[in-house]
């Protein structure tokens, strides 16, 4: 039994290659391309939406690609109680999008950072956290010019509540500080998670450091999770609705590529 | 006819472009600006000849869906000519 991924490419997504390697190739499991101007999510079990730089990020990023049909059928999906992941870029566009809180600010230091950094894992009683343990710290890289995350006050008070904050910017002794803020997100915030539970993004690449060839495998712990999950839900039968039957025909990802052209 | 749409950030919001503004400003002599805040401006082109009110109305419905995030930014029509 394999759980079947979407990985959504959008013109200047640039990690879509990647975060598929890691899913079929070492993960072991299946896993697609879904186009951005495609309405069909062709049966998937979750969605992963991967990092880049959609529409070049003009204006801000993510703005333009919410408005890709994909989206639409993404957030019905998301609806229904289907699993969603965004990685960076995708982070921004579930933001814009408004399937997760707050928006993204330019770093504070001003400065593209591209870094291995710690996170501490807030919460493992989520589909995409269990097989981390509670408090667990992850070295997972960053790569991102708009990482500073803000939500107003009120709302920032509400996440803490919800217990919607998954990761957090640390130090290597799990020590949430300001000189390990890489970025000036508030509260350290990395990544979160819906209130439904079903819907998470972070900014670092766990796609980056899924094998010990590329220094690290800390990363396949959300993958695993969300293999874990997914299968668990088939065998107990409650198993989340698959996406994409009744939309039109797809046309797949291989085509998208060329359309594509050469990624950044 | 051309609409004049000027988005900035909303007060409180931190605006890292705009303090690396004002910082350079400082190293220039110019100390006596006290803060700078960096927005965006937009020109919104429609045909000849269009409604003004209707010009209006959907460059609100723009700036709002698409020029702005609400959460932090606020847009403004400056104007219509």
């Amino acid at each position: 039994m394999k759980v079947k991924f979407g990985v959504v490419v959008f013109p200047g997504s640039n990690c879509d290659h990647d975060t598929l390697h890691v899913l079929r190739d070492v993960m072991g499991q299946q896993a697609v391309y879904l186009w951005h101007r495609d309405t069909g999510l062709q049966g998937v079990d979750a969605v992963i939406l991967p990092g880049g730089f959609s529409f070049g990020d003009y204006l801000r990023c993510g703005a333009i690609a919410k408005f890709s049909p994909i989206l639409e059928s993404i957030r019905g999906f998301a609806a229904q109680g289907g699993t969603v992941l965004g990685i960076c870029n995708g982070f921004q566009i579930l933001q814009e999008v408004g399937l997760l809180p707050g928006v993204m600010l330019p770093n504070r230091g001003l400065k593209f950072v591209c870094e291995h950094v710690c996170l501490r894992c807030e919460r493992n009683d989520t589909v995409f956290s269990r097989a981390c343990r509670q408090g667990q710290l992850l070295r997972i890289p960053i790569a991102h010019n708009d990482g500073n995350f803000f939500v107003t006050a009120r709302e920032l008070e509400q996440l803490e509540e919800n217990r919607q904050i998954l990761f957090r910017y640390c130090d290597s002794q799990g020590r949430v500080t300001d000189e390990a803020n890489p970025n000036g997100a508030l509260a350290n915030i990395a990544g979160v998670i819906n209130r439904q539970g079903n819907v998470a993004a972070l900014m670092p690449h766990p796609e980056r450091v899924a094998e010990d060839l590329l220094g690290g495998t800390d990363g396949r712990l959300l993958f695993q999770s969300l293999i874990e999950s997914l299968l668990a839900g088939t065998e107990t039968g409650d198993r989340i609705p698959e996406a994409g039957r009744s939309g039109p025909f797809n046309r797949g990802g291989r085509e998208a590529m060329d359309i594509r052209g050469v990624p950044a | 006819m051309t609409a004049k749409v000027r988005v900035t950030l909303k007060e409180g919001v931190l605006d890292p472009q705009g303090a690396a503004i004002r910082r350079a400003l400082g190293k220039m002599g110019h100390q006596a600006v006290q803060q700078v805040r960096q927005g965006k401006y937009f020109e919104l082109e429609f045909e000849e000849g269009a409604a003004e009110e209707e010009v209006r109305r959907r460059s609100e419905e723009i700036a709002h869906k698409v020029l702005s995030n609400p959460i932090i930014e606020r847009f403004e029509i400056e104007e219509i000519q």
